[in-house]
């Protein structure tokens, strides 16, 4: 990592670890009576462990000028090796979460193992955690292939990469200690949500630094997506997480809202970090490695544009389906189920580019499972996409309201739409990322594909069977007006569906384990060149070293 | 005008048919251009396109 930087960029990279060290031990200091100041430690040893990987390559040789004849790809690497490590983490906290479900028991009466504080570990670790590095490490990729543009320099995509994974840590550790600002997928609390928007103007600032010194005059639509994706999460996690903290020493923090407010600030936040952190995004990363893998250039070009902006303006309006019923103007409810019904003409117009691009190569589908998990992601992405805009209906959403089917919808998404991309795009980035001939076992992929695809289907129909039967109990009336379940008649009749429902999710967790291992296994295969005795000019060793 | 609820769903209701209109037929009629065509075409091969793995310079 060090040898990428110059003498002043190492300078540069101390005073910011620096600044990080101070910081941290203020935290420390000055929360010593609190949480924060927990955090505050694992701050400095974030600092620490810089400053000293720092300190021992200080005096390696500059980076010659031949770097600038070559793409930036050791944030990539790492950030691949990350997306599969949170991965794992955050599936198999998943797993353990849906057992908690069916076998209440295991939490053991210890507070940090109950349900309330690592189910947060299991949304956050996949979506940030496991969805968020995928994004930077392949939006890193995208931008410099298809803008002929090496990023503009060496320290920042290393401090977005590094910088949000310690956010992400700080998440996580947080949430087990019981911290939390009660906000879906935005329970991270006020000094975590600083961090973060630091971090995100560097990697928004990346983007238009690379995109100034472009070589091709048109912007590819996958960098739209990923620019859609960095600037709203940057608006929608600023407003929603308006707080004042109690004080600078806690990490107890108000929100600026309140009482209805709060509700449409929190699902405007939550329905469109869906939207452009686990759609927009991912639709970047479908518009490049799909047509790239298929060898085949997108079916229509227009459709893909017409799509951005309807999805990019016609999301922002949806959130309030998340409210029906409630104390929200009722034609606030209404604005958000015509958005939504609405958004169903963009969706279907990227799923079906994404399938009509496959026409002509379904040879390819069937023979490469890699190109298979982009095929089924743009499947389910169809599919979840019909069943959102038909449960923001008011009367669906009556009966699917507060129940597992909102489960089930949200996991056809996640793991059929968003996982499935992500692996199919890692498989084919992997081997060119780490200079390897192919990936270490194509049989392994197959058998990736095929536990995914059906820990998949397992997972969401147990979820739509105990959605509906959830659903219809709670509104059985019998003769004399009243309920015919007790809701606790209702949990005994989930506990099947539970049961099902874990077992899916191990099977998918199974799958996560078996891409670890293999592309563990591509990176210490032989460089490419390296096995055949070729005079190639590569290095022999893995480009990426640990501790880089 | 008061700053009240009726106010803004005024607003809301006005004022948001016309903006997503008017953005509707800015993307439709830049998408379909005859002159942007060419470069639409060109984005489209990116992916797909043979070159050396190497930025310009």
């Amino acid at each position: 990592m060090l040898a990428d930087f110059t003498r002043g960029e190492r300078t540069t990279a101390s005073i910011i670890l620096g600044a990080l060290l101070v910081v941290g031990l203020a935290m420390a200091i000055v929360g010593r009576n609190d949480l924060i100041g927990i955090h505050g430690w694992v701050v400095c040893a974030a600092a620490l462990a810089g400053i000293v990987t720092i300190l021992r390559q200080f005096d390696l040789p500059e980076p010659t000028p031949e770097r600038y004849s070559e793409y930036y790809d050791a944030p990539t690497r790492l950030g691949l090796i990350l997306t599969l490590a949170w991965g794992v983490v955050g599936m198999a906290a998943g797993v353990w979460v849906a057992a908690l479900l069916a076998w209440p028991d295991l939490t053991f009466d210890v507070a940090w193992l109950s349900f309330g504080r690592l189910r947060p570990i299991h949304t956050s670790g996949v979506i940030f955690g496991f969805g968020g590095n995928a994004l930077i490490a392949t939006s890193f990729h995208v931008l410099q292939r298809t803008t002929r543009a090496r990023l503009p320099d060496a320290i920042s995509p290393w401090f977005v990469l590094l910088g949000y994974n310690l956010f992400c840590v700080i998440a996580a550790s947080g949430y087990l200690m019981g911290l939390t600002q009660s906000k879906e997928y935005a329970e991270p609390e006020w000094y975590a949500d600083i961090w973060l928007v630091v971090v995100w103007v560097v990697y928004f600032a990346i983007y238009m630094r690379t995109l100034a010194r472009r070589k091709e005059s048109h912007i590819y639509v996958a960098n739209w997506y990923y620019m859609a994706f960095i600037l709203v999460v940057a608006i929608l996690h600023i407003v929603n997480n308006l707080a004042v903290p109690v004080s600078l020493g806690s990490a107890k923090s108000y929100s600026l809202f309140a009482g209805v407010q709060d509700a449409m600030t929190q699902w405007w936040y939550g329905h469109n970090a869906v939207a452009f952190f686990l759609t927009a995004g991912f639709l970047g990363m479908m518009y490049y490695y799909l047509p790239k893998r298929a060898g085949r250039p997108i079916f229509s070009y227009r459709m893909s544009i017409i799509s951005f902006w309807g999805i990019t303006f016609m999301y922002m309006w949806a959130g309030s389906h998340h409210l029906h019923y409630t104390a929200l103007p009722h034609w606030v409810q209404t604005l958000g189920m015509a958005f939504s019904i609405v958004l169903l003409v963009p969706s279907w117009a990227s799923a079906g580019n994404a399938l009509l691009t496959l026409n002509g190569a379904w040879h390819k589908v069937r023979d490469d499972a890699v190109l298979r998990f982009m095929a089924l992601a743009a499947i389910f992405y169809g599919i979840t996409t019909f069943e959102g805009s038909f449960m923001a209906i008011r009367a669906v959403n009556s009966l699917s309201h507060y129940t597992d089917w909102t489960i089930g919808h949200v996991h056809a998404g996640a793991l059929g739409w968003v996982a499935m991309i992500t692996f199919g795009s890692l498989y084919s980035l992997v081997p060119s990322m780490f200079k390897r001939e192919r990936i270490y076992s194509q049989r392994l992929v197959e058998v990736h594909f095929w536990l995914a695809l059906s820990g998949t289907v397992v997972y969401v129909f147990a979820m739509w069977n105990s959605g509906v039967i959830q659903g219809l109990m709670w509104r059985t009336y019998d003769e004399t007006g009243t309920l015919s379940y007790s809701f606790i008649e209702s949990l005994v009749a989930m506990h099947p569906y539970y049961i099902a429902r874990a077992f899916g999710g191990l099977l998918f967790l199974l799958g996560a384990l078996t891409a670890l291992y293999n592309v563990i296994m591509t990176i210490r295969m032989p460089a490419r060149g390296a096995a055949l005795g070729a005079e190639g000019d590569l290095p022999a060793t893995p480009a990426l070293q640990a501790g880089e | 005008m008061p700053f009240d609820h009726e106010t803004v769903v005024g607003f809301a209701k006005s004022f948001g048919l016309f903006y997503l209109i008017i953005l509707s037929s800015i993307c439709l009629a830049w998408t379909y251009w005859p002159s942007n065509k060419k470069g639409f075409d060109e984005a489209a091969q990116m992916p797909v396109s043979e070159g050396e793995d190497r930025p310009w310079r």
